[in-house]
């Protein structure tokens, strides 16, 4: 038996998320992240810098000895949580998380860059890739495949966080990991979240420095990262109904503010229970990674497949909600509407967790 | 002594499971015995079963008087008293009215029933229209029709809420009263559910007389009064773990893995998505524990009624599907009168209907709906016609 998940978030974690929220506000207020994603890129390089280098949210998860803050997981997700809240246009779930956590668990010292801000990476993988299981039966499928010299030849596609990245981790077809820093082509996709810009990667003899040939660093750093995803999914959901809640309280209908109709009251009191649950089943995932339990897939399986169901259910009732203006550009709804029905795709759909976790937990098809 | 630490707490428990080893003491007399010392709610004051003491002190005692096999006092038959009497007599009763009811109710000698519904006023319970009027001198007469009164067959005293003057409008001029339930006048009648079981009752009263010494609080400001109950009603009692698939979802997952016969895709998806939100559920309830352990309560619980009520009406809806042919039957419609309400007790299609009563028992799921979004989410209350218009002009 497991020791029993810690749920709440500590004064240190509310003091990191009050930093954090404070630099998004005075740096990228929504009406800012709206006019940047009219530009090439959609990140915000100012902003990351702040972010990463100077608050030190990239390295919180890398150990003191690595150039790291040694926290944890933990404080990770809250940071994610306010990303969330916030659609900011920075590569932290791609280099904070993902790669990040492939560098640590492959104990590679290239974490070192990416912990004090100076560099960024991303984890080369379609960003809709589930975890899988290292156990037989259920290998990693990648089209790289390794050359002469340790090259890598292949492509792949809708990479989350690749057109910042200075350094990539690229996974080839056995589940081994492997550094490229140049000598790639990337193609930008055209992303349906505007706030987290798509790549293509094509490898030709790209030189590459192996870094692990364990698939279990792989299978561990996409469950990490979508136990992870989930504290985003949270802080989507939670903008979503305090918006919503807040246009509700001050647009007047009929001769009343809309928030006193009880059809719509009862829409909001049950998006707020989804949202409760989102922030007990997102700590749960978070705390279970962070401490290293062996309940972490269940964990991470069941905060995956509520909290992506419930962002973008917020995300949806809150366009909806708010009426035609809902639907246009200059209003900030439908920037959380994308980022949530991308995350509900990436690192697996809820779906997809609940079929893992009907393994898990035996309760076979 | 009006705190006490955890050390302190221990020492007492042990002093008092040495003078009345529970292996050789009466239940009963060992249940006073624990109330006299304070242990029976440390955080009631001293004299009263408790010792001011904070209410988180709670789990150590009882822990260590579980780890002796000390008798229980049953908290699931004497809810009502433990959970919605004894807050209210406690921050409402004199103390004569303390002095008498507290200790009998929190031992189970005396069982407790709320006469608050009515026919005529369920959730919209400020509208109730039972009648206390002033007769002999120092004495109310009472006379009204109660309903879906849990344990009112074996209850000793019950609390009422009752109309002092219908010319207020209806949140005011009500007085909340303690009422004997082996008065002349009062009488019991089975009210038969959906289930074939009577659970609850239909409680008539007439010419009820009730003295004024067991009057709780102002006259005329019942409904202030009410509230303590009923918010205590929907405080998480916390303290209590669930573990993971514990109560029905535990049930349904047992079925599927021992009767693969019934399997089916679209069920698998669906059995699937329950057990994720019998979890969530789970782990929210297990959040709000943790905060009301360190003394930070959050909105939570306002909450977790209303989404076990949903869980549990999916899942034993899911439940009859899933047993195919045998979903077909039922086990037993003899009106039986238990003491006891076990949700998940008998079978699937018992489970079925009783289930469907998880939305509308204390509290239904609409006015918990309307109380989140108006406290914890702050959004404004509905227009409201009758809230200065006398009770006696409403429609009735």
């Amino acid at each position: 038996m497991t020791a029993d998940p810690n749920l709440l978030y500590s004064e240190i974690e509310e003091e990191l998320r009050a930093s954090v929220r404070d630099l998004l506000a005075d740096h990228s207020p929504v009406s800012a992240v709206l006019a940047r994603i009219e530009g090439s890129d959609g990140y915000d390089p100012a902003l990351w810098r702040k972010l990463a280098a100077d608050l030190g949210a990239a390295g919180l998860q890398v150990p003191e000895s690595h150039g790291g803050a040694g926290a944890s997981l933990r404080e990770t997700a809250v940071v994610l949580e306010e990303l969330g809240r916030s659609v900011a246009p920075v590569p932290f779930l791609g280099s904070a998380v993902l790669a990040t956590t492939a560098l640590l668990l492959a104990g590679d010292d290239a974490v070192r860059s990416l912990a004090d801000g100076s560099r960024t990476g991303t984890l080369a993988v379609p960003f809709s890739t589930a975890p899988f299981s290292t156990a037989p039966g259920r290998p990693f499928t990648s089209s790289v495949t390794l050359g002469p010299g340790g090259t890598l030849s292949g492509r792949v596609t809708s990479v989350a966080d690749a057109r910042s990245a200075d350094l990539l981790v690229v996974p080839a077809a056995d589940g081994s990991l492997h550094l490229v820093e140049t000598g790639y082509e990337l193609t930008a996709r055209t992303s349906l979240d505007l706030t987290r810009p798509l790549a293509d990667l094509t490898f030709d003899r790209t030189p590459a420095r192996p870094l692990t040939a364990d698939p279990a660093v792989l299978a561990h750093t996409l469950l990490t990262g979508a136990g992870l995803l989930a504290s985003e999914q949270l802080g989507i959901a939670e903008w979503c109904l305090t918006s919503t809640v807040g246009y509700l309280r001050e647009r007047r209908q009929f001769n009343r503010p809309l928030g006193s109709f009880q059809a719509l009251k009862h829409r909001l009191a049950d998006l707020w229970l989804d949202v409760v649950g989102a922030r007990a089943a997102a700590r749960s995932a978070a705390d279970a990674l962070a401490t290293a339990s062996a309940d972490a897939p269940v964990a991470v399986a069941v905060a995956a497949s509520h909290c992506g169901t419930a962002a973008v259910r917020a995300a949806e009732e809150c366009i909806q909600l708010h009426g035609g203006i809902g639907m246009t550009w200059e209003h900030p709804a439908h920037l959380y509407l994308k980022r949530a029905k991308a995350d509900h795709l990436a690192l697996g759909t809820p779906a997809h967790h609940r079929a893992v976790l009907a393994e898990l937990v035996d309760l076979p098809a | 002594m009006s705190t006490a630490s955890i050390e302190e707490l221990r020492s007492r428990t042990r002093a008092l499971l040495s003078e009345h080893d529970p292996a050789t003491t009466d239940p009963l007399d060992f249940l006073r015995a624990r109330f006299d010392a304070g242990l029976a709610w440390v955080h009631f004051p001293v004299g009263l079963g408790g010792l001011g003491a904070p209410r988180a002190l709670q789990a150590a005692v009882d822990a260590e008087l579980a780890a002796a096999d000390a008798p229980d006092n049953d908290p699931r038959r004497i809810g009502i008293g433990l959970g919605m009497a004894a807050p209210t007599i406690l921050r409402y009763g004199t103390a004569a009215q303390q002095a008498r009811w507290l200790r009998p109710l929190w031992t189970g000698e005396e069982v407790w029933c709320q006469l608050f519904s009515e026919p005529g006023a369920g959730s919209d319970l400020a509208a109730l229209a039972t009648r206390a009027v002033p007769s002999a001198e120092g004495v109310w007469t009472v006379d009204g029709q109660k309903v879906w009164t849990s344990s009112a067959h074996t209850a000793r005293w019950a609390i009422l809420i009752a109309r002092t003057d219908p010319a207020l409008p209806k949140h005011q001029g009500i007085t909340y009263f303690v009422c004997d339930m082996t008065d002349p006048g009062v009488e019991v009648r089975p009210l038969r559910q959906i289930t074939g079981e009577a659970e609850f009752n239909e409680v008539f009263l007439t010419g009820v007389r009730i003295p004024d010494s067991h009057r709780l609080g102002a006259v005329g400001e019942g409904w202030q009064v009410a509230q303590t109950t009923l918010n205590n009603e929907r405080v998480s009692i916390g303290g209590q773990r669930t573990p993971r698939e514990g109560g029905l979802v535990g049930i349904v997952s047992d079925t599927w893995r021992s009767r693969p016969e019934l399997r089916t895709p679209e069920l698998h998806q669906r059995l699937l998505k329950h057990w994720v939100d019998a979890e969530v559920l789970r782990l929210t309830g297990e959040r709000l524990r943790q905060q009301l352990t360190v003394g930070q309560p959050g909105p939570e619980g306002a909450g977790t009624k209303l989404g076990f009520a949903r869980l549990a009406q999916e899942l034993t809806g899911f439940e009859v599907e899933l047993l195919a042919e045998e979903g077909l039957s039922y086990d037993d419609w003899t009106m039986v009168r238990p003491e006891l309400v076990d949700f998940n007790g008998r079978e699937a299609g018992y489970r079925y209907l009783r289930a469907k009563g998880n939305s509308i028992e204390g509290g239904t799921s609409e006015i918990l709906r309307n109380i989140i979004a108006e406290r914890v989410l702050g959004l404004p209350a509905e227009p409201r016609t009758d809230k200065d218009v006398p009770w006696k002009d409403l429609a009735q």
